[in-house]
């Protein structure tokens, strides 16, 4: 045992430096822990110069990856927060209504609605499939998580005027449950990607399904569990394809589910202890009593070959 | 300093070496209650003299050397340095080898060591520390892992011998991190770490060392399982509500 202390460096940090570590940890809060991260981060720095300037840049960037949802004034629904739904830093569209909500990203609130223009609108043939498809997608999430929000954006080939021309879809769905009371939070992300090939008639679909948990009473213990996907169907009518998308959407996502509950299930016996066993491998309790027998017993075991 | 503590209970535990780097070089005053009271990843070096690998810690560094238990050195090797009692070195050794057996039994793998060093109030403290690389390329016998990592830092305090019973005080921290990554399920990561204490008094008949091995024993098997059964079943629970399985929403249908 040594003398602690007394020789870290006190040099004094430069303000960038300051602001680079109240980003970092901005940006690493857990889903729907920013703002109790943001309070103990101002306290840790009693700085409000570095800290506002950090929020300012931290939480667009956590807000958008998180894909977070706000409510709309006037009982619009909520805007989801992301970078499919960006137009500008500030400005995030809500196809469903077409409107474009104004962000507050540090107070993370909605502040004001407005119609969208009509360039910043897909044109009606891409419409007509945004729309079918977001009402399938609507149908499956009210169905599936009882508190899922989900949005379809339009992210290419915006202005297609009919059949002869590429577009891709964006089907986001994402749901956070927060419960600090018991400190306990997680967050559900599916980012589904469609891009309708006109030539090959053919929609390839990647999906990006990401969840997350927290659980920090007397610890702090993360689920941090990502998978990919990929399939593909046909190029329909705009409302076959939505069937169609949704149903892959709601099979893959299922299957996944299932997957997760099989990957806990298998935690117990298989896959924890290859950290640490419930029981030695003699299947009793160590026998401390015995302690002075062990070192013989250790040479048998290593003649016999049976130790590792 | 309440604060920092704060932080660190919510940045991902795979991010705690990086957040403690950071608050000490914000907060660089409160630097020694950080270090008592955040335990990070344990290091190890090796000790070739022995041709073994040790485990470092607080407490076998002086300076910036740190003490093999094996070869009882110093490596880098330091004049002047602190060295337990013969006497106490002599439970020390004793330790080092039977924790060694405990550990193969619980572990099937990974390194222990074993530190004692004497303290003010005529006791000593113990601090007993296992590391585990439980991933397929490391020591994982059933090869499930991707990755995985196991740290335990068991610190007990033994009070003088009073009328043949002792005062035993434990604070155990468990680390861990593990990551699988399958066809069906992809990456599945869970890592976190708890800490908790255990206090008791002896008689000291059977030795100190029967007595701190016995209460390593329940309160790691207790930590190992509420860390199974409480903090990751939590996390499933979480993922159950967020989007419950089929079977839950059709029996939920018919009522809406």
């Amino acid at each position: 045992m040594a003398d602690e202390e007394d020789e870290l460096p006190e040099t004094e940090l430069s303000y960038d430096q300051k602001k680079e570590i109240a980003k970092w940890f901005l940006l690493n809060a857990p889903a729907g822990e920013i703002n109790y991260v943001a309070k103990d981060l101002q306290a840790v720095l009693c700085d409000e110069e570095v800290y506002n300037e950090a929020a300012v840049e931290a939480f667009p960037v956590y807000n958008k990856s998180h894909m977070i949802f706000l409510e709309m004034p006037s009982g619009a629904g909520d805007v989801i927060v992301s970078s499919y739904s960006e137009i500008t830093e500030n400005e995030y569209l809500d196809p469903r209504t077409a409107q474009v909500a104004l962000v507050d990203h540090v107070k993370q609130i909605c502040t004001k609605v407005r119609p969208a223009y009509d360039e910043e609108l897909p044109s009606s043939y891409t419409e007509e499939y945004r729309s079918a498809l977001d009402a399938e997608i609507q149908r499956y999430v009210s169905e599936s998580y009882p508190k899922g929000v989900c949005a379809v954006n339009c992210v290419k080939g915006k202005d297609a005027e009919g059949p002869g021309s590429d577009f891709e879809l964006v089907v986001i769905i994402t749901a956070t449950k927060l419960s600090p009371q018991n400190f306990c939070n997680g967050s559900w992300r599916s980012i589904w990607t469609i891009d309708f090939q006109d030539e090959s008639q053919v929609l390839e679909i990647k999906g990006k399904l990401q969840v997350g948990a927290h659980y920090f009473e007397e610890g702090n213990v993360e689920l941090d569990a990502k998978k990919e996907f990929q399939d593909s169907t046909m190029f329909q009518s705009a409302d076959d394809c939505g069937i169609a998308i949704a149903n892959i959407v709601r099979h893959h996502e299922t299957e996944y589910l299932a997957a997760l509950e099989v990957a806990y299930s298998k935690l117990p016996d298989n896959t924890f202890k290859d950290l640490r066993r419930k029981l030695p491998v003699t299947r009793t309790l160590f026998p401390w009593q015995n302690t002075l027998q062990f070192s013989l017993t250790r040479e048998v075991e290593k003649e016999l070959g049976l130790g590792k | 300093m309440e604060a920092a503590l704060g932080l660190l209970r919510r940045m991902p535990p795979k991010q705690s070496e990086t957040a403690l780097s950071a608050l000490l070089s914000l907060l660089p005053q409160h630097s020694s209650d950080l270090l008592s009271q955040v335990d990070l990843p344990l290091q190890v070096l090796r000790d070739g003299e022995s041709r073994k690998d040790f485990i470092l810690c607080e407490y076998n560094r002086d300076a910036d050397s740190y003490r093999s238990p094996w070869s009882n050195k110093y490596h880098p090797s330091l004049e002047d340095a602190l060295y337990p009692s013969s006497e106490l070195r002599k439970l020390e050794v004793e330790a080092n080898d039977i924790f060694a057996i405990y550990r193969d039994q619980y572990y099937e793998g990974g390194i222990s060591s074993v530190y004692m060093w004497e303290d003010d109030n005529e006791g000593f403290v113990a601090c007993f520390l296992i590391k585990k690389d439980g991933s397929k390329s490391g020591h994982g016998r059933r090869g499930c892992l991707e990755e995985g990592a196991w740290d335990a830092i068991h610190v007990i305090q033994v009070g003088p011998e009073e009328e043949e019973m002792a005062q035993y005080c434990l604070t155990s921290t468990i680390m861990l991190s593990l990551t699988t990554d399958d066809e069906s399920s992809g990456k599945f990561g869970l890592s976190g770490s708890i800490r908790r204490q255990m206090k008791m008094e002896l008689a000291v008949a059977e030795g100190h060392l029967c007595n701190m091995g016995r209460m390593i024993e329940e309160l790691e098997g207790k930590l190992r399982n509420s860390l199974d059964q409480v903090y990751f079943g939590k996390t499933r629970e979480m993922v159950c509500t967020l989007r419950p399985p089929a079977e839950i929403v059709q029996m939920r249908l018919p009522d809406t």
